[in-house]
């Protein structure tokens, strides 16, 4: 289970996990999740371009995720974000629908890009994803402040001459370009899983922003590495485990907050 | 410019402010000025153009005439001369900060990156935590608070970067009797111990009566300013709404009345609402 090809399966799970942790928590805090769907699935429409006509999927992948996040941005400023984001997934999904019907022969490769392949990663692919994965961070990073205020108090920020709305198109692209990395790793469909579970269940947890952040991350990793195991085993797709648990953390920490509060109040009424 | 006595220019000098959205004025040829250390009041009933005034002040509304100098200088966006508490702040219950965490917020969003915060960067947050009466609460989630409490949080973040002037959004709106009388003292203390100035908005002027140096009272997109004897009186305020309202004083507050007949909906605040 740790040799030959699932070495790389571990290392680009474990960079894959590491970057949706920190990114999803963003989305979460921000109320991102839908564009955080939306995005994914536009990139999903590139990558098959991409193939169509003989390209590198990842170059797709990247384009049509920038595009997704420009115009989720920029038709959100005017109009409602989520009719806004609605028009995007529709367009790319048409798109995507266009270019799956004149490639037929690349069904299995359609497949895994909207399932994933993580335990089929190939070691050149590790560089890359290593490299779009730091940038990914490295941004959140330097926007780190920034996110958390214009996420509570956008005016406030404004008036700070801290402009909301860049600072949403500029979240935007760095979902778009964690989404690049991880798409051809976790599928379309799960890596929107994975930026949603494990943060929701990091928030409810703890009150302290950094320390939610590192929770968050840690869930993912979890989610991540049982998913790659479990598959391993049963050969089961990866990411029906990785859905599946990320919707557990949740409803765990749930469950965990409601019975702490529980016995909080029996213990003050006895 | 206009200097008072001290020959330091004023906090804030409004003149000859205009605003419109597409054809219908919202502030037409505004003007007045705000002191050092001065609390006022901006009065005037829902919708009259108070939150757009304090946007233009804030920088955050293109205004079609007229100029805005804060502390003597043009308005830039960037001015740390201002704080600002907004109106009305929904806030997720679940969002994972404490009051701390957005009061320390206050102090450094505007800087790229997260460092650890200093020591005397702590104490500050500390320091103005206590200043608010936030200690109490300040682990707790910010979501988890009761409007007064999060004005409160919100008042400490505005204020931690020193500005010399605090704008304030209808902070006493939705709050219960005893959380108004709590906020007013509360800013009247902070505006004399911390040298800051405070342009506070309210359609209900008698909670501020005992703190309030000059009122600010807006209708129909236009202001007279000065103090409250020199404001509110049935003369000026007729002028203002554009038909005659009687201002009468009872038991140490005052009432605007419009005259039968009139559309009551200029008025701010009928005196059935009044809850004491």
């Amino acid at each position: 289970m740790f040799t030959g090809f699932m070495v790389n399966a571990w290392q680009v799970g474990t960079i894959v996990a590491v970057v949706a942790g920190v990114v999803g928590f963003f989305v979460v805090l921000r109320g991102a999740a839908f564009p955080a769907h939306a995005i994914p699935n536009g990139a999903f429409a590139g990558a098959a371009g991409a193939n169509l006509i003989g390209l590198n999927p990842l170059l797709g992948l990247g384009v049509f995720s920038a595009l997704a996040a420009l115009g989720i941005g920029g038709l959100g400023k005017r109009g409602r974000p989520d009719v806004a984001t609605a028009l995007a997934l529709v367009l790319m999904l048409a798109l995507g629908a266009a270019f799956l019907s004149q490639s037929t022969q690349y069904e299995p490769e359609i497949y895994s890009l909207l399932f994933g392949e993580i335990l089929g990663v190939s070691s050149t692919q590790i560089l890359p994803t290593l490299l779009l994965g730091l940038a990914s961070v490295l941004a959140i990073a330097v926007l780190y402040r920034r996110l958390l205020l214009t996420s509570l108090l956008p005016d406030v920020a404004a008036s700070k001459g801290v402009d909301p709305y860049r600072v949403d198109v500029m979240f935007l692209l760095v979902v778009g370009l964690a989404t690049t990395m991880t798409v051809p790793v976790v599928g379309a469909l799960l890596i929107f899983s994975l930026m949603i579970g494990p943060p929701a269940a990091a928030r409810t947890l703890t009150s302290r922003p950094g320390a939610a952040l590192w929770l968050s991350v840690s869930f993912s990793l979890l989610t991540i590495w049982i998913a790659i195991a479990a598959s391993y085993q049963t050969n089961w797709p990866v990411g029906f485990y990785v859905g599946v648990i990320s919707a557990a953390w949740y409803l765990a920490a749930r469950t965990y907050v409601r019975t702490q509060s529980f016995l909080v109040l029996r213990r003050r009424v006895i | 410019m206009s200097i008072d006595g001290k020959g330091t220019p004023p906090v804030l000098e409004v003149d000859g402010v205009s605003v419109s959205f597409g054809s219908r004025n919202i502030l037409h040829n505004v003007s007045f000025e705000l002191r050092a250390g001065e609390f006022t009041g901006l009065i005037g009933s829902n919708g009259v153009g108070k939150t757009t005034l304090l946007r233009v002040i804030l920088g955050l509304q293109p205004i079609s005439t007229g100029s805005v100098r804060v502390l003597g200088a043009p308005l830039s966006k960037r001015s740390r001369a201002l704080g600002y508490v907004p109106q009305k702040v929904l806030l997720d219950p679940d969002v994972p900060m404490r009051a701390r965490d957005l009061v320390a917020l206050g102090l450094d969003a505007h800087k790229f990156g997260f460092s650890r915060r200093s020591a005397t960067e702590r104490e500050k947050v500390e320091e103005i935590l206590v200043a608010v009466d936030a200690e109490s609460f300040a682990d707790a989630r910010i979501g988890s608070l009761s409007g007064g409490e999060q004005q409160r949080v919100l008042i400490a973040h505005a204020l931690i970067s020193s500005p010399k002037l605090l704008l304030l959004d209808e902070p006493l709106a939705n709050l219960d009797p005893g959380s108004v009388q709590e906020v007013v003292a509360l800013l009247h203390r902070v505006a004399k111990d911390h040298g800051v100035s405070i342009l506070l908005s309210a359609h209900e002027m008698n909670a501020l009566l005992p703190v309030m140096d000059r009122i600010v009272y807006v209708s129909n997109g236009r202001v007279a300013s000065g103090t409250t004897d020199e404001v509110v009186r049935s003369d000026v305020l007729s002028e203002l709404y554009g038909h005659h309202v009687d201002v009468i004083q009872l038991h140490g507050r005052i009432f605007v009345v419009a005259e039968p007949g009139t559309s009551a909906e200029d008025v701010p605040e009928h005196p059935r609402y009044q809850v004491d």
